[in-house]
């Protein structure tokens, strides 16, 4: 059994983010790129369930759709523990795009989990994971926390409002990752560092595929007004300005 | 051409969300010059349907049969692409939620449509259709163009105030894609606490932070959402030790809120942890270190140890009651 982990390259999640060029495009200038943190949580569960023989689980590979200058996040996942990677050689202009070409990758493949996470930190999108599925006509679980390979399903807890749900998912299938799939994301270690440099990148050739959004500007969220302070000793004064001048209590 | 609006149902109801979707779904028709049609899938019964009428909705499409019963993402994808193509729909709607962003993207490639999901307002133009999304967690808005002929909007929960249009309303039954359910997905287990207020719901959220010491510090926290009417969180350090369960963790790897009033008891206020509650209306925080970066979002602060602050504001609040 096979799976693919699907990751995406995003700023370090304390990154101040900036705008260059009117507000039009994210200045990239200090940036330190991460592997965005719920595909890390996502790779993290598919080496935990290749490490248990019982799980049937053979090899993990590890997808990525932009361009040669992002292969330092796909060596840190080969040294965190992925078996191989493949790049698909484009820009990434919305989850459409991505998404397409991702499913051409799978498409020439063997895989029988394929992993995405519940959104990628920078656009917020939460939509490569279901377009993905879609384009491939298998069967997607959003949103899951804990993933188990039992009978050759795919055993899942799902969210929903208010609690959540056991499943058992017949394969293939589109694992749609959120908090909980694994406890901490594993870390490279200076063995895996060195054997990552070893380990396969397959690049393969973007399809001529049409972004169905484009972002046209950014702008900085509206600025907060200062905060007012209240004496420790007089909280009732708190009371008082919830309910008579914020007017939410 | 119409404005589509998908309306979950939980156990039969709708909530205020769906009315804020409704206020939204109009909002947007309004500015096509057009009406809003609601598809419903599942089994909810007429009376809850005809809520939507005052909020602007026109047009009901029930589906409840065999295929609706449970849900499978890809089985609802295809309900809603059937119910857009008879609705002649140019934009449709649903929540940014657990099944909204599992259903979007599917209808997505379904019907070649655009995608703006984390949406708090009506888009700034129909045509070209150009619209703010939230992005970067939170820490800027991006101004996105649609270019398809058919778009996908999905709206943030507490992020759009209600607005009654009271409406005529035609309730229609959709004999929903056929095939029925596709048979991939098993439900083994369903745990649902039914009767508690979801963080997601409430309007007022009392969150504690590494700076409460202990599980055993909760109890004024508790207290202080129930007076409130509100429900409580934590931050991503508190669920991992395990003080308090998951559902609570509030930030960019947990849970985003948007309530009117959001308590933040010792909480830093990192990054990621304002990822997740940046669209509070109004912030408060309660800190032992002045310079906490929490102050800086917050827009009311105490600065003291919560252990003393916390009990006192309890009992301020329970005279203000009384008062
Ligand atoms: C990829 C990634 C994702 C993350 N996602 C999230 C997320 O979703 N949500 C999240 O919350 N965090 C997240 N974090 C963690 C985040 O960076 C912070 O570590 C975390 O938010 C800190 O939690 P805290 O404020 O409770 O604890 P601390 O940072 O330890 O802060 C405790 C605060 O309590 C105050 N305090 C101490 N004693 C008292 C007292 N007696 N009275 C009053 N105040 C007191 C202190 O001054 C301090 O400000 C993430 C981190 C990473 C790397």
């Amino acid at each position: 059994m096979n799976i693919l982990v699907c990751i995406s390259q995003v700023p370090d999640t304390t990154t101040k983010v900036k705008f260059t060029e009117n507000n039009t495009k994210l200045d990239t200038g200090g940036i330190q790129w991460v592997i965005n943190p719920w595909d890390e949580l996502s790779l993290t569960r598919a080496l935990e369930l290749k490490d248990d023989p019982s799980s049937g689980v053979q090899k993990v590979s590890v997808a990525h759709v932009g361009p040669a200058s992002n292969e330092a996040t796909i060596r840190k996942a080969l040294a965190i523990g992925a078996d191989d990677a493949y790049r698909v050689d484009t820009d990434a202009l919305d989850a459409y795009q991505v998404a397409a070409q991702l499913a051409e990758l799978v498409k020439t493949g063997s895989f029988d989990i394929i992993l995405c996470g519940i959104e990628s930190s920078d656009y917020n999108g939460s939509n490569v994971g279901g377009m993905l599925a879609e384009f491939l006509d298998y069967t997607s679980v959003s949103g899951i926390s804990q993933l188990e390979i039992s009978e050759g399903k795919a055993i899942v807890n799902r969210e929903i409002d208010g609690g959540k749900e056991s499943l058992a998912v017949s394969l293939p299938f589109v694992g749609i990752v959120q908090k909980g799939i694994a406890k901490e994301p594993r870390i490279a270690a200076m063995r895996g560092i060195m054997m990552a440099r070893k380990k396969p990148i397959n690049v393969t050739a973007a399809k001529d595929i049409a972004p169905l959004t484009e972002v046209k500007e950014f702008e900085p969220p509206k600025p907060r007004p200062a905060c007012k302070f209240v004496d420790p000793d007089n909280p009732a004064e708190l009371i008082e300005l919830l309910q008579n001048e914020a007017k939410v209590i | 051409m119409s404005v589509l609006l998908y309306t979950e149902n939980w156990e039969g109801k709708f909530k205020k969300l769906t009315f804020e979707l409704a206020s939204y779904a109009s909002g947007v028709a309004e500015m096509l010059g057009t009406g809003v049609t609601a598809v419903s899938i599942g089994s909810v019964d007429d009376q809850e349907l005809k809520k939507l009428g005052e909020y602007g909705v026109g047009k009901i499409l029930k589906a409840d049969n065999e295929a609706t019963g449970q849900f499978d993402t890809g089985v609802y994808a295809k309900i809603i692409a059937d119910a857009a193509d008879k609705e002649n729909a140019e934009i449709i709607i649903m929540a940014n939620n657990n099944a909204g962003k599992a259903i979007a993207p599917r209808l997505s490639v379904r019907l070649k449509a655009g995608v703006a999901s984390a949406v708090s307002e009506l888009p700034v133009s129909v045509s070209p259709f150009f619209i703010k999304k939230r992005v970067f967690s939170g820490n800027a808005v991006a101004g996105t163009e649609i270019k398809t002929e058919k778009k996908i909007v999905t709206l943030s929960q507490n992020s759009f105030d209600l607005a009654e249009k009271p409406a005529d309303i035609i309730i229609e039954n959709f004999d929903a894609a056929a095939g029925g359910p596709s048979g991939n997905i098993e439900v083994r287990e369903v745990e649902r606490q039914s009767g508690k207020l979801l963080l997601t719901d409430a309007e007022i959220v009392v969150s504690g932070g590494r700076g409460m010491k202990s599980p055993d510090n909760w109890g004024p926290i508790e207290e202080f959402a129930k007076l409130l009417g509100g429900a409580t969180a934590c931050s991503r350090p508190v669920s991992d030790e395990g003080w308090r369960p998951h559902e609570e963790h509030t930030g960019q790897t947990g849970k985003i809120i948007a309530p009117n009033l959001y308590f933040a008891i010792g909480i830093s206020g990192a990054t990621q942890h304002l990822a997740g509650i940046s669209a509070s209306k109004v912030i408060v925080a309660i800190n032992n270190d002045k310079d906490a970066p929490i102050f800086d979002a917050a827009q009311y602060g105490i600065v003291g140890d919560a252990s003393k602050v916390l009990p006192k504001l309890v009992e301020a609040l329970k005279e203000a009651k009384s008062a």
